[in-house]
């Protein structure tokens, strides 16, 4: 690996750009390849450039071998993200998990005296509304949304701009009362049964614990659950 | 673990891409002499997943891992040698090689690991 494709590649880890790194196996030579851009001293073949486009979509690094070379191809995205709406105790825990399971972690709570950094250090913190918070993070496909405020005013306009969004995994705490009200509301927003089914409600897999650690521990699978094998489980 | 792994000076975990190179960085700016090594493909159970990473310096810190801890220390054995020839190499461990079985990849899985200086 050249110094150059070194500094390159941690600048764009701070930067949050997806590419892939094309490292030629029997000499070492590399490119870095962009959606829209390709820069290294290895002149691939464009099937080689192509299956690396590719790999960056799918998320996948792998080995190929074009024309008798072999080439690896190792996939950047930027980190997936949890947005977690309520910074109430079972929060505590999970950012700290999910942080250690590779989640960039933000909570959203207006409530100034919940979202403290003496009980969230290290953690992204935001006071705004949940809609405006929503607006300004724009989850996409590699975001999980979870709500635990418990409170309709914070967490169903979260729930609402999740719904409208691509998150791969939205989970909202609460029984199943609370959920199937929650579910009512937010038909009368006007969202139908097919996208309400993306909310996970109750949230988390059914472990059986009730200490906020054993909670945010179910959430955390659940999420994990969903990331790589979809919403079926 | 492998032979001789109490002479490792590091920690084996799933640091991240991110660690990885951040520490690369690092080591070349102290003036350092690094590698590092890749999990390129995987067969059967291994533990750590394609694109996993190890760096070492020419000290023989290091930081990540490639397995459970079993092959770290021929990959930085051969991660050493690479900062002084400036040679990648493609390494394979699996259970169908004996030299496998030395350094204790019993798992039953199969690992092909690259391995490159950082250079100029």
């Amino acid at each position: 690996m050249r110094s150059h494709t070194l500094e390159q590649l941690a600048e764009h880890a701070k930067a949050r750009e997806s590419h892939a790194r094309v490292v030629r196996i029997s000499d070492g030579n590399e490119a870095v390849i962009y959606n829209e851009r390709i820069d290294g001293n290895l002149e691939a073949p464009s099937s080689v450039i192509e299956a690396a486009r590719d790999a960056i979509r799918q998320d996948h690094s792998a080995l190929i071998t074009d024309n008798n070379q072999r080439y690896f191809i190792h996939v950047h995205n930027p980190p997936r993200r949890m947005i977690v709406i309520g910074a109430v105790h079972i929060t505590q825990p999970l950012a700290q998990m999910a942080s250690l399971a590779g989640f960039d972690i933000t909570v959203v709570d207006p409530r100034g005296a919940f979202a403290t950094v003496e009980r969230f250090p290290g953690v992204t913190l935001m006071d705004d509304w949940p809609d405006d918070a929503m607006a300004k993070i724009a989850p996409d496909s590699r975001t999980a949304v979870v709500t635990l405020s418990h409170d309709p005013k914070i967490d169903d306009p979260a729930l609402a701009a999740a719904l409208r969004s691509k998150a791969f995994y939205i989970g909202a705490l609460g029984g199943r009362n609370s959920h199937g009200k929650r579910l009512n509301r937010l038909k009368d927003l006007g969202f139908n049964d097919e996208t309400l089914a993306r909310i996970n409600g109750p949230v988390g897999l059914d472990l059986g614990g009730r200490a906020p650690a054993e909670i945010a521990c179910a959430i955390l699978a659940e999420a994990i659950q969903h990331l790589y094998k979809g919403s079926k489980g | 673990m492998a032979a001789g792994s109490s002479e490792l000076k590091g920690e084996i975990g799933p640091a991240e891409s991110d660690e990885i190179i951040a520490q690369a960085m690092t080591w070349r700016n102290e003036g350092k002499g690094v590698a590092i090594a890749t999990v390129v493909s995987t067969w059967g159970s291994s533990p750590r997943g394609i694109g996993s990473q190890l760096v070492v310096n020419s000290e023989g810190s290091f930081l990540g891992s490639v397995s459970g801890g079993c092959i770290e220390g021929a990959v930085i054995t051969e991660a050493l040698d690479a900062i002084s020839d400036g040679q990648p190499r493609l390494l394979d461990f699996g259970v169908s090689d004996t030299q496998a079985w030395e350094v204790g990849l019993t798992c039953g899985g199969k690992v092909e690991v690259f391995v490159e200086r950082v250079g100029e």
